[in-house]
């Protein structure tokens, strides 16, 4: 263990460590911080959030997006929720109840203060978002409206309609489009960030390059703030948008970042099962529908009547039977592996009996089917555009799929990651979700950090560097970077072989869902590690990148973006393996109960793994970092969902 | 099961936003259970292992709702299925052995950048001209201050759903961005917490839209091609907005002459 894993978590009681930190932080006056320059390399809930609030304080802020638009970051397609502990509803809820339901949701793998201001600020993201003009779901006497997810037992989700995430990305896309027209704000678009750029120990700028013309160029700034989001698209087919990618991250983590629980990954219960090899991204259908959807399978395996033919007595609702008090809304990761189980037994249902039923037939008679469409209408449609199925004759075919990452760059209380100056927000950092997200916290997370939480700590950083200016693009540091990016450019240029991107992506993908996805175990992770360098070295000896660098080339943005999962894909596998439990999401096949489920082994494990970058042989020269977790307001126990 | 489906693809190739344009011709077999985007993925797999340069198009989340792509299919902006995105219409919409021709979005608000691909930059400028609630984090009253009538939220929403893909533009024979604008207007027109610029934000994003785009003249194609069918029923609403404005705006001039 080299790094300095010090989390900085403020003293004092729970409750108060937020409020007492905010006091102790340093600040920067009004008239000052037009003095300092900031990086934001992203635009999604955290990145948007984050650089619009700092333009509203009046900082001078750059924020990068690959995008054409800030507004199409991929927290647009979140649908289901957003979680805040308002008690609108009076069912018992409170901050407290929120921290704690996601403290246990993800497992005890999370620390205690970080969740704690997470459900604390919870509050506020919902208050400024109303503000904002947000469309949040009302009921007839003019409140919001409120459902419930996954692993609650009470109703504090706010919606709107199923496209709550993009809402919400809209109205920090829209505030960061008041900060642009103001000036306070540059944003540069459709420029990548590929490197990181470091000076005397501490991040001082980003190498991007401009995917209209190509050109790599260097940005400086007092420090850098990355929403670059989460790793999903390692897997390939993921419910992730296809640009999502760990470049940004995983170029950070070689610069020094130390990346956190890699193998701590989210595999989303309700998605649509493949049709076919043809299928470049997987659709997720959300949680929600869980609220009203009954899950279930035939009794008898490879039983391929139609799902109405099947009578009510020959049906296995699985998740009702095993886990009575939660049913169908156990959290996401027992919802994924008790599909796999049933899956794996043969007792899968449609065309390639690779999923379950999730059935709206019995809430429609209770209901009514204008109920059902008023909650669910744009699911139901999207759902029956692309399988071809209408949702409100039969049942859902769903199946589990890889949607989030917990794990990401390690960061301290402040949000700073074991580079100073360099912070990370939203599911590009590791802090807030343990070894397993609930539903409806992801949004709730970003835009946390973005709006609350980075605009606060930050100043804490800057207030040091008061008087300084940012170092230029032409110190060596800068230009040493450019040259090594455009370096990695031209040998992907250069390999000239005979396999495209995609097909690597697919074949890695393939590796890491088979032995590193919803159930793992060590022969497997054993396996995968022998197969990972394998397929990087056949990368990079005949992957074919068509076209010119020097100009605008999908191609080359997906080789880059590629090459960075196939090193990271080693880490994540790497992790996977030395951490000897099951944990949340990160499922060992030797280490669970009798009855099948997650069993911790919190006396070895109960601690957050750092790896720090060693060298190019990745599962050898990675260094294990520990930081342990201390749980002083909740006691530690087995999950129990029954 | 699925069916696999042979078809001729005539496919805009355009090098950059200078250089002149024009249609290329395919042949491909795939899957009617293939999204359109897959299709296009499918052949491009295919061009580069025949060492050509593969088809540029926009496209991120595929799952109709970030907005990024967006062609013209048999002319049709995101092709023949209603209330669809490209990246969400399947193959099963078409045909063994048609023939498929595929453009990008025409509009001289929307320059050409690379095939299909073009740049819809002026949609973030009508924003950025008012499209929002000046709101600063942290200033906002708890959320169940202000009261909002169901359907009012429910109207707002409506307006809300545009995902900004400007298909409305591409089917306007007049290049008009009146949807657009309209749906992302209205959505704060209508809600309380948007009253107070409400005026200013309708000037504003009227002005910015006519300097990209052409004039609306009630065709009504907009509404026809827009993904999330979003009605001119907004843009009714938007120009009562603007007519207002210019009365309103002056009289405000006044007020703060005199103040």
């Amino acid at each position: 263990m080299t790094l300095n894993l010090d989390a900085h978590i403020p003293e004092g009681p729970l409750a108060d460590k937020w409020t007492n930190h905010k006091f102790d932080l340093p600040l920067v006056s009004p008239n000052n911080r037009r003095k300092f320059e900031v990086i934001v390399v992203g635009t999604g809930l955290a990145g948007a959030g984050a650089a619009a609030t700092l333009g509203e304080l009046g900082y001078n802020v750059k924020v990068f997006t690959y995008h054409d638009s800030p507004r199409r970051a991929h927290s647009i397609a979140a649908q289901g929720g957003i979680n805040a502990a308002k008690n609108y509803r009076n069912d018992g809820d409170s901050i407290f109840r929120l921290f704690y339901d996601t403290i246990k949701g993800g497992d005890y793998r999370s620390r205690e203060a970080n969740v704690y201001r997470l459900a604390e600020v919870s509050n506020n993201i919902i208050d400024q978002a109303t503000a904002q003009g947000v469309p949040f779901a009302r009921e007839y006497g003019g409140g919001l409206d409120n459902r419930s997810f996954g692993g609650a037992q009470v109703s504090r989700t706010f919606y709107a309609r199923g496209q709550t995430g993009q809402q919400l990305l809209l109205g920090a896309y829209q505030a960061l489009a008041r900060q642009i027209h103001l000036g306070t704000v540059t944003l540069y678009n459709r420029m990548e960030m590929l490197d990181l750029v470091l000076h005397e120990g501490r991040a001082v700028g980003i190498t991007t390059r401009d995917l209209l013309n190509g050109e790599v160029s260097s940005h400086s700034g007092h420090a850098v703030l990355m929403a670059t989001g989460g790793y999903g698209n390692v897997y390939f087919l993921s419910t992730n948008a296809k640009a999502c990618n760990v470049t940004a991250t995983w170029r950070a983590h070689r610069k020094g970042a130390a990346f956190a629980n890699p193998s701590y990954t989210q595999i989303h219960p309700t998605c649509i099962p493949p049709a076919d090899e043809f299928q470049s991204k997987l659709t997720l259908m959300s949680e929600s529908l869980r609220n009203d959807g009954r899950i279930w399978v035939p009794d008898a395996e490879a039983d391929n009547r139609a799902a109405g033919e099947i009578p009510e007595d020959e049906r296995d609702y699985y998740l009702e039977r095993k886990y009575p008090s939660f049913g169908n809304l156990v959290p996401r990761d027992v919802a994924s592996r008790n599909a796999k189980t049933v899956v794996d037994e043969g007792r899968g249902i449609g065309p390639l009996n690779n999923g379950v039923y999730l059935d709206f037939g019995a809430a429609m008679e209770r209901f009514g089917v204008d109920t059902i469409q008023e909650r669910y209408g744009n699911l139901f449609d999207m759902y029956e555009r692309i399988t071809g199925e209408n949702p409100y004759e039969v049942p859902m075919r769903i199946y589990p799929a890889t949607h989030y990452t917990m794990g990401g760059l390690w960061v301290d209380y402040n949000l700073e990651t074991t580079v100073p100056g360099l912070f990370a927000l939203g599911e590009a950092n590791f802090s807030d979700h343990g070894a397993n997200r609930l539903g409806a916290s992801a949004l709730m997370q970003g835009l946390a950090d973005g709006y609350f939480v980075a605009p606060s700590t930050l100043a804490g950083y800057l207030a040091d560097w008061l008087g300084t200016d940012a170092v230029p693009t032409d110190d060596p540091a800068f230009t040493e970077s450019l040259n090594e990016t455009k370096d990695r450019i031209d040998r992907l240029m250069s390999v000239n072989g005979t396999h495209t991107v995609d097909h690597y992506h697919r074949e890695l993908g393939k590796v890491i869902w088979e032995d590193c996805g919803m159930s793992r175990n060590r022969a497997g992770l054993e396996r995968a590690l022998v197969q990972i360098p394998e397929i990087r070295e056949q990368f990079w000896s005949d992957v074919k990148v068509p076209g010119d660098p020097n100009g605008w080339n999908q191609s080359l943005e997906k080789a880059l973006r590629v090459a960075d999962f196939m090193e990271m894909a080693e880490l994540k596998v790497r992790d996977a393996l030395h951490r000897e439990e099951s944990c949340g999401g990160h499922f060992r096949e030797e280490h669970q109960t009798d009855e099948g489920e997650a069993q911790r082994d919190d006396e070895n494990f109960s601690y957050v793994a750092a790896w720090e970058y060693g060298g190019e042989d990745i599962q050898n020269d990675a260094v294990l970092n520990k930081e342990p977790l201390e749980f002083e307001n909740v006691s530690l126990t087995q999950r129990s969902y029954k | 099961m699925s069916n696999m489906l042979n078809l001729t693809l005539k496919v805009w190739r355009q090098d950059g936003p200078d250089t002149a344009g024009q249609f290329q011709t395919y042949k491909t077999t795939v899957s009617d259970d293939a999204s359109f985007l897959e299709m296009l993925d499918y052949v491009n797999e295919e061009l580069i292992e025949a060492d050509e340069i593969p088809i540029s198009f926009d496209h991120d989340c595929r799952e109709g709702i970030c907005g990024s792509c967006g062609v013209m299919i048999d002319g049709q902006a995101h092709g023949p299925q209603r209330g669809t995105a490209t990246c969400q219409l399947h193959m099963r919409q078409f045909n063994d052995g048609d023939t498929i021709e595929i453009e990008p979005f025409r509009a001289a608000g929307f320059p050409i950048i690379k095939d299909l691909v073009v740049n819809r930059a002026a949609f973030d400028r009508i924003i950025e001209s008012g499209g929002y609630i000046s709101v600063t984090t942290g200033a906002a009253e708890d959320a169940n201050d202000i009261p909002i009538p169901k359907h009012a939220a429910d109207a707002a929403m409506d307006a809300a759903a545009c995902i900004g893909c400007g298909a409305c533009v591409a089917a306007c024979p007049n290049s008009a961005a009146n949807l657009f604008t309209a749906a992302k207007m209205q959505q704060l027109n209508m809600l309380p917490q948007g009253q107070a610029e409400r005026y200013t934000r309708s000037n504003a994003m009227v002005e910015k839209m006519e300097q990209f785009f052409g004039s609306c003249t009630n065709y009504g194609e907009c509404q026809e091609a827009c993904p999330k069918e979003i009605t001119i029923d907004f843009i009714a609403m938007m120009n009562r907005d603007y007519v207002k404005s210019q009365l309103v705006n002056r009289r405000r001039l006044g007020q703060k002459k005199l103040g």
